[in-house]
């Protein structure tokens, strides 16, 4: 590591957090489920498929329009679980509390962990809390940990992409990473965008309903939509083609990055995915997704192509290329 | 506004593009002298749809990238006094200075936020009475009045703790230097339009006049860019050599009368380096007499002390529109936006991080 010691950009989910990963974390404790670096590790149980997880969230404010801590921490993890096919069987939930944090918000975030779990159809099975010195900590920390299983015949990976599926997106893309940064204060917008953060099993669900073949499912979050196929791309070795006219993006969003100068392409969601799917099956999962509370704004947005494998390119609208590459550089820490 | 131009970007794009390949008779090269119009021009691909014929060159229009090592420097060196707030905008953290930058300064513990808006440098000053809150301005004549509208509040507020070290520079004089030292090979101009919101068409009148080249005032949309060139094709078919203002929905030729007003009042012209660029008269600003008790340079004492870039970056040469960023043998390789070399590498509005960025093989 050429850093000694941890910057902020660690955390970002882009490059750097990959190259922690790669070579600090990885030499000490990979193994062949761990190496994969998707959502969830796959684990063989007997006949059965295991998923497995774990996400701390650290999100900054506590709460936010559409969300707070606690609902980003059941949907966070259940998505993750989701994204593999996986019914969720039950979360675990550990707590780090700050001396002097208030019970009564603390009461609030509970309420809506409940009512997210409720969501999402899943139990807290198990927890843990823990009280640190005021000022060790900021507030509240949490960590949830997620286990589900892999219906049979269900085989969702990142490396799974293949020419001629099509790419689609459950909604418009931005909102979560918006919100949090206006409710954050720091440049003084003000804006009624909301974010996204909403459990997708159940979408996931209709979806394996309508087509047992789905290749690829990955929810953007940190790094954004841009991130995440660049990820599939690579693990795939197949090109990436999005239509830049086909992209869901909001007008207060898109209004918010053109003041900023913020690229929506690396926003982070909490309520969306992409999803890889052969071609013929495609119409048939669109009529199920928006017949779904989530998917109701489920649309195309490209196709995979055997040109350029790795690579990422969006064709604008006036009918030029750019690439999409990963998110690089920092971006904003403490969304999720 | 922006929605309905983003709709008919399908219908008009295909038309500007059309008389623009119909130009391709000689070579022709243009500087769009703005980062913003870098990025953009990037971002909608519009490289990729011009004759071969057109290039496009990148000018020194990145606030942080033409901001001196030493001018970092200082600002790490303030950084690291007891009881001082740093405050700047964000592109700044990861410029490197000498040996380190101001988030490697915040990860050992340093005092360093970053802000969007130059009222949040007065704010953190009124909450924290007992901090010296130092903001680190850099920018052109986009962020000066807003600057400039701040060292007033601080004063209005009788904020004590409330400390300017200004970076800010000109565009014009910029763009007199690179044109003067004969060096650069141009042959229009793309204009800055947010500059221009504030300043106006005249401040650019000399390419015309002085230097027979044309310049139009562009915006920042794609079609606004492919006008902007369309305009820029049809004074040099004709001959001519004017400025003209494309983003006539924001600039108007007399500028922002009280943006300059207020900007006048609290700031004054100074010569200042520029990264690549060198020494350049009037060129700078720095806060005026009755406003010194707040200039960090003074207030502090912090000496100067310039640093050469490092060895084989090609900043200098890319800003002044020399090199472009693939001729640099660190691009890419020694020099990412994760750990970046040189300063056009950090800034979102560089062009070597646009270059690394938005490259198409």
């Amino acid at each position: 590591m050429k850093e000694k010691k941890i910057l902020l950009a660690h955390g970002a989910g882009g490059k750097l957090s990959h190259d922690l990963l790669k070579e600090l974390f990885l030499p000490f404790l990979n193994n062949e489920f761990l190496s994969a670096l998707d959502d969830s590790a796959i684990i063989p149980a007997g006949t059965f498929k295991i998923a497995f997880t774990t996400d701390s969230y650290v999100v900054k404010p506590l709460f936010f329009p559409g969300g707070d801590i606690g609902r980003l921490a059941i949907c966070g993890t259940v998505n993750d679980l989701a994204m593999t096919g996986a019914k969720p069987l039950g979360l675990s939930a550990s707590f780090i509390l700050e001396e002097g944090f208030p019970l009564e918000a603390l009461e609030e975030v509970l309420s809506s962990i409940k009512e997210a779990a409720k969501e999402a159809g899943v139990m807290v099975v198990a927890g843990d809390t823990k009280v640190v010195e005021h000022g060790a900590a900021e507030g509240l920390y949490i960590t949830t940990t997620g286990v589900g299983i892999i219906p049979e015949g269900v085989d969702i990976r990142s490396s799974n992409a293949r020419a001629g599926d099509l790419i689609i997106i459950n909604g418009p893309i931005g909102d979560h990473e918006i919100a949090v940064l206006i409710a954050r204060g720091e440049f003084s917008l003000r804006g009624e965008i909301k974010s996204d953060s909403a459990p997708l099993n159940g979408l996931v669900e209709a979806m394996l309903e309508a087509c047992h073949d789905i290749h690829v499912l990955r929810d953007p979050t940190r790094g954004g939509l841009a991130t995440v196929l660049w990820e599939i791309a690579n693990a795939s070795g197949i090109g990436v083609v999005i239509e830049e006219d086909k992209v869901p993006i909001g007008e207060e969003v898109r209004v918010t990055c053109d003041l900023l100068g913020f690229d929506p392409y690396y926003l982070a969601n909490e309520g969306k995915l992409v999803a890889f799917i052969p071609e013929k099956e495609t119409e048939r999962v669109l009529k199920r997704m928006r017949a779904h509370p989530l998917g109701k704004e489920t649309v195309v947005i490209g196709r995979v192509t055997t040109e350029n494998p790795g690579r990422v390119l969006l064709r604008t609208k006036i009918g030029g290329h750019r690439l999409l590459e990963p998110l690089s550089g920092e971006q904003f820490p403490r969304i999720c | 506004m922006s929605l309905s131009k983003r709709i008919d970007e399908e219908k008009f794009a295909p038309i500007l593009l059309e008389e623009i390949s119909g130009y391709a008779n000689h070579p022709l090269r243009l500087m769009e002298v703005c980062g913003t119009h870098t990025i953009s021009i990037f971002r909608s691909g519009i490289r990729s749809l011009l004759p071969e014929a057109i290039e496009l060159i990148s000018g020194p229009g990145c606030p942080v990238c033409v901001t001196p090592a030493g001018e970092i420097n200082r600002a790490i060196a303030l950084s690291r006094l007891k009881n001082v707030t740093l405050v700047t905008f964000g592109d700044l953290m990861r410029v490197p200075g000498g040996s380190s930058s101001l988030h490697r300064e915040r990860a050992m513990g340093g005092d360093i936020r970053v802000i969007f808006s130059p009222l949040d440098a007065v704010e953190i000053a009124e909450k924290e009475p007992n901090r010296k809150v130092v903001f680190f301005a850099v920018g052109f004549e986009t962020t000066s009045p807003a600057i400039a509208v701040a060292v007033k509040e601080a004063r209005r507020k009788g904020l004590i703790n409330f400390y300017l070290l200004s970076s800010q520079r000109l565009i014009p004089p910029a763009i007199r230097a690179l044109l003067s030292s004969g060096k650069v090979n141009i042959d229009g101009f793309i204009l800055p339009g947010h500059v221009s919101v504030i300043i106006g068409r005249d401040p650019y009148l000399f390419i015309a006049h002085e230097f027979d080249l044309p310049g139009v005032i562009t915006g920042f949309e794609a079609l606004d860019i492919l006008e902007g060139i369309c305009m820029l094709l049809r004074q040099k078919r004709q001959g001519r050599a004017d400025i003209e203002i494309q983003y006539k929905r924001a600039v108007k030729e007399e500028g922002n009368k009280k943006a300059l007003k207020v900007m006048q009042e609290v700031f004054k012209p100074v010569d200042a380096r520029w990264r690549g660029l060198g020494l350049i008269q009037k060129s700078g600003l720095i806060l005026r007499e009755e406003f010194s008790r707040i200039d960090a340079t003074y207030a502090f004492n912090i000496p100067y002390e310039d640093k050469a870039d490092p060895p084989g970056c090609l900043c200098g040469e890319i800003l002044q529109g020399l090199k472009r960023p693939p001729d640099c043998s660190l691009f890419g390789k020694r020099c990412t936006p994760e750990d970046p070399v040189g300063p056009c590498m950090v800034s979102s509005e560089g062009s070597c991080a646009a270059y690394y960025k938005y490259r198409v093989q």
